[in-house]
């Protein structure tokens, strides 16, 4: 097989210089490999959703004995489900960046490392496409609305997804920002329990943002998640039928020094937050040899 | 670009990991077409050499040319003439074959008409066209290295590196990987540069370099390598190895050395030698084996060890060393 047919048939492809024709195409194949690896990989679909799940459901039927009178009847799983939308696509976009550090492991990162392409192509295809896996694990959550008392108002739906694909766009971007410095997947891990458990209970996930004393309410406000979690509530309570009370205690804003963000001040800090996390990704990643 | 140019040009190229100097110096030219083998025990800084090669590490001084193109100045122009397969696993397992090979091409820019045929070229000339849709963890050691060098041979470069093409692989299954790299090589016309420690597999090159402690101590055709050694390797085991070297060196002025827990030394015509070494030594043999030269030989004369002792001694550990400051270096 290998001595009879080769040589006369033997097609020559050529690799031609870099042109931005050539990085789009390295972005879009990037990206598609982390789509198809998503789609060959249930069990983790499965997995990413538990924590969310238990959050919404476990934490938020149980402890809506204790909280009947501050939630003005509102049900608490209603209450904390923007918070949840926003952490499930937290913990996949973690999850998808962390595919950094096992390309490492496993050598393929050094594949892509000698093709000749930018290497900005490839952090910029690998944070797109882990927003596009993490707004997909988001979509499971965002079909529960109607578990949680909030209407599939067609509007409503796609701002959550909006915001949920511009969220894991920058918490993608954060981390390959940090997975590019470490090289096992235990170190990421641990890093990662360091920085998104509190960024998580520190945003506002579980609790409404205002009156909290004073320590809290300053972490409070410099954890970028809150700006990603407080824009995704004002938008679900928007959608909803509340009494006055309700909604002052349950939806009061972020403030600074007791001026209201506009929601779309919120988004744009989002935003801006991952566009200079994906600049600093793609610098570390041209110095790395 | 002049069509004369050698392959790969190499001009005192050194590379240093703070106070570790990883390659020492080292010069060699490849013509178009050959196979040119680097040999060396584990850190004599083969794979130092070929990073440098391939763009992947930056030297510390020197020149190199590959392709025509400058490793350090046209980095890019290097790359897409080069195919490499390294020296431990670089592939997709949650892919299929032909999606890791898809990639590849995606990532290289190939001609979008081109790629299904150029795909199923090489998948058939490493015999995977039938398993091109199976996902890559699932397939064995040996086919994933074939998978590998198909992969290399895709964008039809001009030069493929293969950092241990068969390091790991059990010898049926590296022959076997050797037929197809040979088979490969004849029908697409390429230069490959080559690193192995296994003696044997150095064999299929056309020349080949033998480096030690980063730098190269001889370089030649195997065929003349051996001649050079001029004389057949007699091994003996003894009752005293220590009292047999001194014999050696007092009775017949043989400088024998200890190996791998026995005397080896080399004299001409080793057959007719073994009688009056019986007579003549004094000290009690065990066993005599006598054998024509082989590429272990060549390496024993020009480093004073076998491959094998090199590795286990001194060299790993500055091996690990190297590797410590190389994984010190680059975040």
């Amino acid at each position: 097989m290998t001595t009879a047919a080769a040589p006369a048939a033997v097609i020559r492809v050529t690799v031609p210089p870099r042109t931005l024709r050539s990085e789009l195409r390295a972005i879009k194949i990037v990206f598609r490999r982390e789509l198809i690896r998503f789609r060959n990989d249930r069990l983790r679909i499965v997995t990413s959703l538990v924590q969310p799940l238990l959050f919404l459901f476990v934490l938020g039927s149980g402890l809506q004995q204790l909280s009947q009178f501050g939630t003005h009847g509102v049900a608490l799983t209603t209450f904390i489900y923007p918070g949840v939308l926003c952490i499930t696509v937290m913990f996949t976009a973690m999850f998808s960046a962390a595919s950094i550090v096992w390309d490492r492991e496993f050598g393929f990162l050094r594949e892509m490392m000698v093709a000749p392409v930018r290497r900005s192509s490839i952090v910029i295809g690998k944070c797109l496409g882990g927003a596009a896996v993490a707004s997909l694990q988001g979509l499971i959550l965002i079909a529960l609305a109607g578990a949680v008392h909030v209407p599939y108002d067609p509007l409503l739906l796609l701002g959550i997804f909006g915001l949920q694909l511009l969220l894991a766009f920058s918490i993608t971007a954060f981390g390959v920002m940090v997975a590019i410095r470490i090289k096992q997947i235990q170190a990421f891990m641990g890093v990662m329990q360091m920085i998104v458990m509190p960024m998580f209970f520190i945003s506002g996930a579980l609790f409404p943002v205002s009156g909290l004393p004073g320590w809290l309410g300053f972490l409070n406000r410099i954890d970028p998640l809150t700006y990603a979690v407080d824009p995704m509530r004002r938008l679900v309570f928007g959608h909803l039928d509340l009494s006055a009370p309700a909604r002052a205690a349950l939806d009061p804003g972020v403030t600074w020094w007791g001026w209201h963000l506009p929601a779309l001040l919120e988004v744009a800090v989002v935003f801006a937050l991952g566009l200079v996390m994906l600049a600093i990704a793609i610098w570390e990643f041209n110095a790395t040899e | 670009m002049n069509d004369h140019a050698q392959a790969i040009e190499v001009a005192d190229l050194r590379k240093s990991y703070g106070d570790i100097e990883a390659v020492c110096g080292v010069s060699f030219a490849v013509a178009p077409g050959e196979i040119f083998g680097f040999l060396g025990p584990n850190g004599a800084g083969k794979t130092t050499t070929i990073n440098m090669l391939c763009t992947l590490a930056r030297p510390t001084s020197g020149s190199a040319r590959v392709a025509g193109h400058d490793v350090v100045t046209e980095r890019d122009d290097v790359r897409r003439h080069i195919g490499l397969v390294f020296q431990e696993q670089t592939l997709d397992g949650y892919l299929t074959a032909e999606q890791n090979l898809r990639m590849h091409a995606e990532l290289y820019g190939v001609d979008s008409g081109l790629v299904a045929g150029r795909m199923r070229q090489v998948l058939e000339m490493v015999g995977l066209w039938e398993r091109r849709a199976t996902q890559v963890m699932t397939f064995s050691g040996g086919m994933k290295r074939r998978l590998e060098i198909a992969r290399g041979f895709l964008h039809s470069p001009r030069v493929l590196f293969l950092d241990e093409p068969t390091i790991g692989l059990d010898p049926q299954t590296r022959s076997s990987i050797w037929r197809y790299i040979r088979a490969l090589q004849r029908a697409e016309e390429i230069t490959i540069f080559m690193t192995t420690h296994y003696m044997d597999e150095a064999e299929f090159c056309d020349r080949i370099a033998i480096m030690d402690k980063g730098q190269i101590v001889v370089l030649d055709t195997p065929a003349v390598l051996k001649a050079q050694v001029g004389a057949d390797r007699v091994t003996i085991h003894t009752a005293d190895d220590d009292a047999a070297v001194a014999a050696l060196a007092e009775r017949f002025g043989i400088d024998a050395q200890i190996a791998e827990g026995a005397v080896t030394f080399y004299v001409p015509s080793g057959e007719e030698f073994v009688p009056r070494l019986f007579a003549e030594l004094g000290v009690p043999i065990v066993s005599v084996s006598v054998a024509r030269p082989t590429l272990d030989d060549v390496f024993m004369a020009h480093t004073g060890s076998t491959i094998r002792d090199a590795e286990d001694s001194s060299t790993s550990a500055r091996n690990k060393m190297v590797m410590k400051a190389m994984s010190g270096s680059r975040s």
